[in-house]
């Protein structure tokens, strides 16, 4: 109804505390003021928000809280962003009432990350409900009574937790504050760009706080002040702290090219023009299939189709694959013309049952787990767990079943009716009638989502979804490591796959599309290795993946091989390149990303650091240096003459008309081939599913995508799929690069205890 | 042991056992101990109930709600247990009345939770025992242990089928949990906070189960209630307004102590008669009616009879029946000071006004009687009390306010007198004011 109550303690999905006093309101018939927050709404209620009483009430608040408060506001971090500022703003409480000192109290380091200032604490407790209640963690509680009440961390001194950083973000005040942000900025000195995290595949929005510096732009802070995007309130700590290994001192900011063995500083003219010569040699002499190519997880979907499209195109090879960590082309398969079954992360928000099989979203799907926690809590969602370990999440579980390592397609077996193997699950903890107890449970939920990990892979998926067909509104989500996996697998990061799924065999649309691409199944990594090894790869181009260091595949394989990465750093397998190039990561580019549940979502530029370049730009310029036409790769200009950007003032009428129009849609006029947008119009006219509207898309939403409408896809080999076993504090090659990431005690390798003496 | 006092005037009902040695459960057993009990096991539990609300007895923990109302407010089906409790956290400053009960006749406490639990259909009694009354806990356990060994509590008590568990609980050294809500808090085992009502405790209370929580002295009132019958009961006191009182005297008195009295005993011959009058020929200040909490009364405003509703009417309250007599040598800042030191010491600190406010009182209060008082801390002091009242999460926030918006209120010249740096004037005559040290 546009009336604002105001509040400290109130925070919507926590419970409620009555602590703050700041809600009270009139009602009639009722003596006192009461508090808004805990009086439940009552037909024939007559309600005061405001009155005299009532704001002599707030300000009296405001008022007591602000004898103890510090007034050091010019050099808080929460200055300009403090609710008890915005309150006093409300509500006067301009003068000192008290003549005696403020209680002190001195601040205290809780982890690498969390500091707490006691005298700024308004003790609202939203950081001990949101740690405890929110995050399961239960790492803070109140110590002391009265006057002297202090929030406390778990460990006396110190906080043994997860990290999120929510108690900071959701303190009022500057009493929890983030020893990565701390004293580093005000923040109306900042941009603020809302993005998606480069990290799991969840896609969290994630809003980044930018200034200028003298090497492009920097980023500063990571929170969650636009609760736009699928997690709401929520970020976990890579997604609020761990975009620092940007101004990591290892970035690569300059080609490097092998020079008598040695990767030697190069300009981009040069860098370019010598791939772009080995390459066009390798492809005319010994054909596409003597080039390999190798794309990204974390690269955007632009970035993912383009490359898909310039090695089939320009390099005529479909030898293209990336480092698999879940099966989607299994999942599109199952479900090829079965719309309606796959389930976006809000989804899970809202489903009233959870099957959970494999996977521990705890530490591989921060969000995930937040999600259903959330929906367990709230809303009273069945959550049911089959995993191989005694994951967290059981903590939630209606139904929790551990089933023997390697046995969750067994399980999938059973759900289905399969009984042959019930014996083998029945142990101390799982009777055989818990098991089919649990399995009539499971069996009677309607609109039920089921999240699986990649244990499940190929023909198990299959049979995943026939059992799930025989639910009653069952959707799917398929969990995979990394920001953009899903999208890398979308948009045709597979020798026998083009995006969308289209099998390579029966692919007329990209043959007319792309003009003439190789008609046979190219290598997978693996093979590609193997190639190499025989000595028939001649070539391996790698874009932002680290199959080295990640895969164990054997540097030494290559060496005869002419071998172009980009990356942001030295990498295990940028270390064997003969030509490294710089790359921006997904923080400093635009375009979208695909998240494990099939939710787009845009990507926007936040940071930049000088001399880097994104994915994108450094493809087309390789395709101009083979000497490929530009245009036939990025449509760019193709639409109207606007879309050149030549015509401005010399056809003004029309150009304006159009211009106009675009930025009525919010489009930009596509006017250079660097622009992943011109590429995003074809991928929206062109990969299945993806034909989601433009506008909402740039609005920041989120939209679900219909794997369903994919081409018939394939059953890969199932050991192609490699799990990052990523936990909180690990991000495949990235998570070595930040400094947040490796400085929390979590994070370390625990010692063994030794006995004094 | 509390040296006992007595009064002619006095109508001895709770009191009727103290100095018998009633702790002891044979004796008691001659004194009618446990025909209650008895007595309510064969009656229906509805009329149990009826009989408690006939009798108009009122919480005597401070409220004063009727305690036959708050036990038919349990509902009779529960899938929770339903639970007594006993609230023996006794700590309102001026108060000392549970005490003598819990130290002369735990078994009368004992079997009131007993009738209680039989009420409303419990199978489960706390007695929950203040924390610095430790040694009274030890009284309270061997009470309890008789009363198993002779199967009055357990399994079957008095062969009846009825089963029936009393446990005792100490508290950790909390006013705060003398609340009903943070009691339960407690006793579960958590910080002592208020819980937010509704729900409340006759709905949803200890552990989620529908639980009736009465003062020590409510329950030990019911045992002669069920023998005596509700009409004798009700007799003794004045109309709404049923029973007696054990009146907490305390100050400046020639004969303080614990004197139980009928309900709508006039407070001025309350203090010149049973409490023997102001000692040394000194005269009358002011009363504090109801324990420290409740507003204090000028010697104008004390001819009062000493029931719930005429004390509301003189603008103070019962309360908790500790009658605290201040003389004219006591010096009402210090006074002030003394209880909003308890308050500030006692707040749980949950909410912002009780909280601040409290801590902002003690400041000021300690800064204005030491002499570096400024004219405008008088209207700040009443402004700070007067923005607490009704505004706190529980009622220890009025209970700071209350009396220190009096304060202010009746004695304004007294705290003029301490302003432009002049030494407090009761300095050299004063004496310690008895009851918080």
């Amino acid at each position: 109804m546009g009336i604002e109550v105001p509040s400290f303690c109130y925070y919507p999905g926590l419970s409620l505390q009555g602590a703050c006093r700041m809600c009270v309101v009139k009602i009639e018939k009722m003596p006192k003021l009461q508090t808004a927050c805990t009086t439940t709404v009552t037909e024939g209620m007559i309600v005061a928000t405001d009155s005299d009483e009532v704001r002599q009430a707030r300000k009296a608040m405001v008022e007591l809280l602000l004898g103890n408060h510090p007034l050091d506001c010019p050099v808080c971090d929460a200055g300009g962003e403090c609710e008890l500022q915005d309150m006093t703003f409300s509500y006067g409480a301009a003068e000192s009432k008290y003549m005696e000192a403020k209680n002190h109290k001195e601040e205290q380091q809780w982890s690498p990350v969390v500091y707490f200032d006691r005298p700024r604490c308004i003790l609202c407790y939203r950081c001990v409900r949101v740690c405890g209640e929110g995050m399961d963690v239960w790492a803070l509680g109140v110590q002391n009574r009265g006057v002297s009440s202090i929030i406390a961390p778990n460990e006396s001194d110190h906080l043994d937790c997860e990290e999120c950083g929510m108690c900071i973000d959701i303190c009022p005040v500057g009493a929890l504050t983030s020893g990565a942000y701390r004293y580093k900025t005000r923040p109306w000195e900042m941009n603020h760009v809302g993005t998606i995290c480069t990290h799991c595949g969840d896609g969290c929005k994630t809003t980044l706080g930018v200034r200028r510096c003298d090497t492009g732009a920097e980023i500063v802070r990571g929170d969650n002040r636009d609760k736009s995007g699928i997690n709401n309130d929520f970020l976990c700590v890579k997604g609020r702290y761990a975009f620092d290994f940007a101004h990591h001192k290892e970035r690569l900011t300059e080609p490097l090219v092998r020079k008598n063995g040695k990767l030697t500083p190069a300009t981009w003219e040069e860098a370019f023009e010598l791939i772009g010569k080995r390459l066009r040699e390798v492809r005319d002499q010994d054909g596409g299939s003597a080039i390999g190519v190798i794309g990204s997880n974390r690269t955007t979907n632009e970035e993912n189709y383009l490359l898909s499209k310039f090695a089939r195109s320009v390099l005529k090879t479909n030898n293209v694959d990336h480092h698999r960590t879940a099966d989607y082309p299994a999942l599109a398969a199952a479900l090829h013309g079965k719309p309606g079954k796959t389930a976006s992360m809000r989804d899970v928000l809202n489903a009233p049952a959870i099957l959970l099989i494999g996977n521990d979203p705890t530490n591989q799907h921060p969000l995930l787990a937040w999600q259903i926690r959330t929906n367990v809590r709230l809303r009273r969602a069945k959550l049911y767990v089959i995993n191989a370990a005694p994951i967290k999440l059981r903590r939630q579980a209606a139904g929790f079943a551990l089933v023997p390592a390697g046995a969750e397609t067994k399980a999938v077996a059973f759900l289905a009716g399969d009984d042959s193997m019930l014996d083998q699950f029945v142990s101390e903890t799982v009777t055989r009638e818990a098991w089919l107890a649990l399995r009539e449970k499971i069996r009677g939920e309607q609109n039920m989502v089921i999240a699986f990990g990649s244990e499940l892979r190929g023909h198990d998926i299959e049979a995943l979804v026939n059992f799930a067909s025989s639910l009653t509104g069952a959707k799917l989500i398929s969990l995979g490591d990394y920001a953009n996996s899903r999208g890398a697998s979308e948009m045709g990061l597979y020798p026998d796959l083009l995006p969308g799924y289209e099998p390579v065999a029966s692919a007329d649309k990209f043959q007319k599309e792309w003009d003439s691409l190789p008609a046979e199944t190219g290598l997978s990594l693996p093979q590609m290795a193997e190639a190499a090894k025989a000595g028939k790869l001649k070539a391996l181009y790698v874009v932002g993946s680290n199959p080295i260091g990640r895969l164990g595949i054997d540097p030494f394989v290559f060496s005869k091989s002419f071998v172009v990465v980009q990356d942001m750093f030295l990498t295990e397998t940028a270390n064997i390149a003969d030509v490294v190039l710089p790359a921006a990561n997904a923080y400093e580019k635009t375009g979208t990303y695909t998240n494990t549940c099939g939710d787009l979502q845009l990507v926007k530029k936040a940071g930049e650091v000088s001399n880097t370049k994104p994915d994108f730009e450094m493809i087309v310029r390789i395709a101009d240096a083979m000497g490929s036409d530009v245009s036939g790769l990025v449509p760019f200009g193709s639409g109207t003459h606007s879309d050149m950007g030549q015509t401005r003032g010399a056809q003004s009428g029309e150009a304006d008309r159009h211009a106009v129009w675009l930025e009525a849609h919010n489009l930009e006029p596509k006017m250079t081939p660097f622009d992943p947008m011109a590429i995003l119009d074809e991928i929206q006219r062109v990969v299945s599913g993806y034909d989601v509207s433009r506008v909402n898309l740039l609005a920041g939403n989120d939209q679900h995508l219909e794997i369903a409408e994919s081409g018939a896809s394939s059953i890969q080999p199932p050991e192609l799929i490699v799990p990052a076993h990523d936990d909180l504090f690990s991000s495949g090659t990235l998570g070595r690069y930040s400094k947040t990431l490796n400085s929390v005690f979590e994070n370390k390798t625990a010692v063994p205890e030794v006995a004094a003496d | 042991m509390a040296t006992l006092v007595s009064h002619p005037d006095e109508a001895r009902v709770i009191s009727k056992r103290f100095g018998q040695g009633a702790t002891d459960i044979e004796r008691y057993l001659q004194l009618d101990g446990y025909k209650a009990v008895q007595k309510a096991l064969a009656m229906q539990p509805d009329d149990i109930i009826n009989e408690v609300k006939n009798s108009g007895l009122r919480g005597r923990g401070g409220a004063g709600f009727s305690t036959g109302m708050k036990w038919s407010f349990v509902p009779k089906q529960s899938a929770k247990p339903k639970y007594v409790l006993c609230n023996g956290d006794e700590s309102e400053p001026g108060t000392c009345k549970d005490r003598l009960i819990f130290e002369h006749d735990p078994h009368g406490v004992i079997e009131g939770a007993m009738i209680a639990a039989l009420a409303v259909g419990s199978h489960t009694a706390y007695i929950y025992i203040r924390g610095e009354y430790r040694y009274l806990s030890v009284i309270m356990q061997k009470a309890i242990k008789d009363a198993y060994a002779k199967g009055f509590l357990g399994k079957n008590i008095f062969g009846s089928g009825y089963d029936l568990d009393v446990y005792w609980h100490g508290g950790a050294g909390a006013y705060e949990v003398g609340e009903e809500s943070a009691l339960m808090e407690s006793l579960e085992g958590k910080r002592g906070i208020p819980r937010i009502r509704p729900p409340f405790p006759a709905v949803v209370g200890l552990w989620g189960g529908p639980t009736v929580i009465n003062n020590a002295e409510t329950l030990a009132a019911v045992p002669h209630i069920i023998l005596g019958g509700a009409d004798w009961y009700a007799k003794l006191g004045t109309p709404k307004n049923g029973g007696t009182r054990m009146f907490c005297l305390a100050g400046h008195l020639n004969k303080p102590g614990v004197y139980e009295l009928p309900m709508g005993y006039n407070l001025k011959k309350m203090i010149y008669e049973v409490g023997g009058g102001i000692p040394n020929g000194r005269s009358l200040k002011a009363v504090v009616p109801g324990g420290s909490s409740t507003p204090i009364l000028l010697p104008e405003e004390i001819d009062i009879p000493m029931d719930f509703d005429s004390v509301a009417k003189a603008g103070s309250m019962l309360g908790s029946g500790g009658v605290v007599v201040l003389d004219d040598t006591t010096c009402i800042v210090k006074f002030a000071l003394r209880t909003i030191k308890f308050y500030q010491h006692e707040s749980c600190g949950w909410c912002i006004p009780c909280r601040e406010g409290t801590d902002w009182l003690k400041k000021t209060l300690t800064r204005f009687h030491a002499g570096a008082g400024v004219t405008k801390d008088i209207d700040n002091i009443y402004y700070l009390a007067e923005n607490m009242l009704g505004k706190t999460f529980c009622p220890l926030g009025d209970a700071a306010a209350m009396p220190t918006m009096a304060f202010v209120k009746k004695f304004r010249k007294e705290f003029e007198d301490h302003l432009d740096g002049k030494p407090c004037p009761f300095e050299k005559t004063g004496t310690a004011v008895p009851v918080m040290a």
